[in-house]
């Protein structure tokens, strides 16, 4: 037993067995490729894993206390702060939760808005993970090449709403603005790029590079059995073959009518999930393509007309006396759900994202819990690394491209 | 007189709330036989005490004691092979009990179910982790917020909280600003508790801004050491510019450069 020491604090419940020959490394939560705030204690024999302990903590900052007390409009521009890599698709899941609670939908225009901000969110967060992906494995330039493209793809975010990386794009029962002047035809140069680099620069620097796939073919396999049973979702669900997109099949938003695939892999495998990530972003090109038409076709509503919970547009609350003491009211007090509780599950990049809101008719969420797809993947590495060799460990980390925003909440 | 502030739901609260206002409830719709669900709830026959869908999903409240015997139910009878999420909702101050729900995927039907039971304060539930490995984390995030014990869990353990943390963050009971315990933790493991004194309140957090100290705010010029009488008026104490004379290297070296040619 070790003395604890006020200066040295020592591993808690973890023992330290010196007679065999283990070794016990502490791997982050500063090591560059952790992902954050990921601490990983590993037991090594030789190069080989033993046993992984995955400790997270460490960007706790109480989201789900917070939302126990922020009225439900406070808390939105706080759900940026779970996947800060593609926060938007946290606002849409959260809205998406409240208006499945409140009974609205948004309007047609506002659908296909979101539609294109959760698609363009989706190319950025994919981006980042083959550059951060790629860097961990040792190739630099893809890195480079892929951060070219996701700052463009960011670019287009801060033409909507003024910021990069923390959007709040999204409203309950809507959308806070039209797309500005010339958005569309941006987002249409932006996805033939996008389109072009994957294909003649991350693929062709990857995809038969033969270091690549000496470090990626065979490493972290799951089964598909286990891919469901440690409650994988998103791109490590279906790199596990098993072909489940919630955008397909418990369709939301505007994806019912929208022509896209799944891509499945069934190598189960790092690299199966990289080709999986790849073809993703040529799915959501297609989507971006296809929603252009259906936004030229929609009539200009933006936000849900639903009084008693959202706010008149601002001509109607600078004209109307009516619409001003509601809107007061849903400020000063905010809105009141009816009671129950709703689950809703959305796909966001990184897999299920879902808002579990349990309302007792209150302006404040009597519970909200956060289903993050990271959480579940971070308590997946404590089996998959187990047998594996200590170089491997860095692939398979980024290869569950984990965010610990939405790991520790 | 204070006003009367409830201990055991110290969370926001509405400041006005309309005496005649009943709040409305999300529609619960009937389970009808023939459909998925109609099947689900056949098979859980045994162990339902009410079953209801609520905005499309199956909601099927059990007995805490036979949470795992419904679950194995449901995973090997009715496909429900993913365990999405699992958590609790304290009702501690209401009924003096938790509310545990367990939510269910059924990837084939593409349906979801949630499980949900109530245990007493201090009870323990039992672990569902031989069903399904992705209960693991979510048991111990469980137990790590709430206190709620989970028999059988191979690691119960916090999982996000210090392992030597105190008190249970998403109780109601506890403040969101945290509590005694959670604003000395970093003073208490660093120094040790008798530290707490010398280092007082106002800097055991580095952050922390006294919104009453109105005298050392930065007024360039004027500033004033702590403690300081100011009430003759604030002594001027004049900016100190740095005084480093520019001094002309490329001369002094022109000679040395001069040599070296």
């Amino acid at each position: 037993m070790q003395q604890p020491n006020k200066l040295t604090p020592f591993f808690e419940n973890l023992n330290f067995e010196r007679d065999d020959n283990t070794m016990v490394i502490n791997f982050g939560p500063q090591h560059p490729s952790a992902h954050g705030q990921l601490r990983l204690v590993l037991e090594l024999d030789g190069e080989q894993v033993v046993k992984a302990y995955p400790d997270i903590g460490y960007l706790h900052r109480g989201i789900e206390k917070m939302a126990e007390n922020m009225t439900y409009n406070e808390f939105l521009p706080t759900t940026d702060r779970l996947d800060y890599i593609a926060a938007t698709s946290n606002n849409y899941a959260y809205a998406l939760a409240v208006e499945k609670l409140l009974g609205i939908e948004a309007p047609r225009r506002a659908q296909v808005i979101r539609t294109m901000l959760l698609e363009i969110n989706r190319v950025i967060s994919h981006l980042f993970f083959i550059a951060t992906h790629a860097l961990d494995v040792g190739a630099m330039s893809v890195f480079l090449y892929a951060f070219r493209e996701r700052e463009f793809g960011m670019d287009l975010m801060e033409d909507y709403c003024g910021a990069r990386l923390t959007h709040s794009a999204v409203r309950i029962g809507g959308v806070p603005l039209d797309l500005p002047e010339g958005f569309i035809e941006n987002m249409i140069a932006w996805c033939d790029k996008v389109d072009h680099e994957v294909k003649n620069t991350y693929e062709a620097l990857l995809t038969e590079n033969r270091i690549w796939k000496m470090r990626l073919e065979d490493v972290g396999v799951i089964s598909a059995e286990d891919a469901l049973n440690w409650g994988c979702t998103g791109p490590m669900l279906r790199g596990s073959n098993v072909k489940y997109d919630i955008r397909k099949e418990e369709p939301y938003e505007l994806y019912g009518e929208l022509d896209f695939d799944i891509p499945v892999s069934d190598r189960c495998d790092s690299y199966g999930r990289y080709r999986l990530y790849m073809e993703e972003i040529y799915q959501s090109t297609r989507i971006l393509r296809q929603l252009v038409p259906m936004y030229k076709e929609s009539s200009p509503e933006l936000m849900a007309h639903a009084p008693q919970y959202i706010s008149a547009p601002k001509e109607e609350i600078m004209t109307q006396n009516y619409a001003l003491m509601q809107h007061f009211v849903l400020v000063t007090q905010g809105m009141r759900p009816p009671k129950g509780e709703v689950y809703v599950p959305t796909e966001s990049p990184k897999g299920e994202l879902g808002f579990y809101i349990k309302s007792e008719g209150e302006p404040y969420a009597y519970r909200l819990k956060c289903r993050a797809p990271s959480f579940f993947h971070t308590g997946l590495l404590q089996d998959i690394l187990v047998g594996t060799y200590i170089a491997d460990v860095v692939t398979i980390i980024g290869s569950t491209n984990i965010v610990f925003g939405e790991v520790d909440r | 007189m204070r006003k009367y502030v409830p201990k055991d739901n110290v969370q926001a609260k509405s400041y006005y709330t309309d005496r005649y206002w009943v709040a409305p409830r999300v529609p619960r719709e009937a389970v009808e036989e023939g459909t998925h669900f109609g099947a689900v709830v056949d098979a859980m026959k045994a162990f339902a005490k009410e079953s209801y869908i609520e905005v499309g999903q199956l909601v099927i409240h059990i007995d805490a004691k036979e949470n795992f015997e419904a679950i194995k139910t449901l995973k090997e009878q009715c496909g429900y092979t993913q365990c999405s999420e699992q958590s609790a909702v304290d009702y501690l101050a209401q009924d003096g009990e938790f509310e545990l729900f367990y939510q269910f995927l059924n990837v084939n039907e593409a349906k979801r179910v949630r499980i949900v039971c109530r245990i007493k304060q201090g009870e323990a539930i039992e672990s569902i982790v031989p069903l399904f490995n992705s209960a693991n984390f979510a048991e111990r995030e469980m137990f790590d917020m709430f206190g709620i014990k989970v028999n059988n869990h191979p690691f119960l353990k916090r999982i996000i909280m210090p392992d030597d943390w105190e008190g249970h963050p998403l109780l109601k009971t506890y403040p969101l600003h945290g509590d005694e315990f959670a604003s000395w933790y970093e003073v208490d493991k660093i120094f040790g508790k008798e530290y707490r004194d010398i280092i007082g309140p106002e800097n055991r957090d580095p952050a922390r801004i006294d919104r009453y100290d109105t005298k050392r705010f930065s007024r360039v010029g004027y500033e004033v050491s702590f403690g300081e009488d100011i009430t003759e008026g604030e002594k001027e104490q004049p900016i100190e510019y740095s005084e480093t004379i520019l001094v002309d290297y490329n001369k002094k070296s022109g000679k040395q450069l001069n040599e070296r040619r």
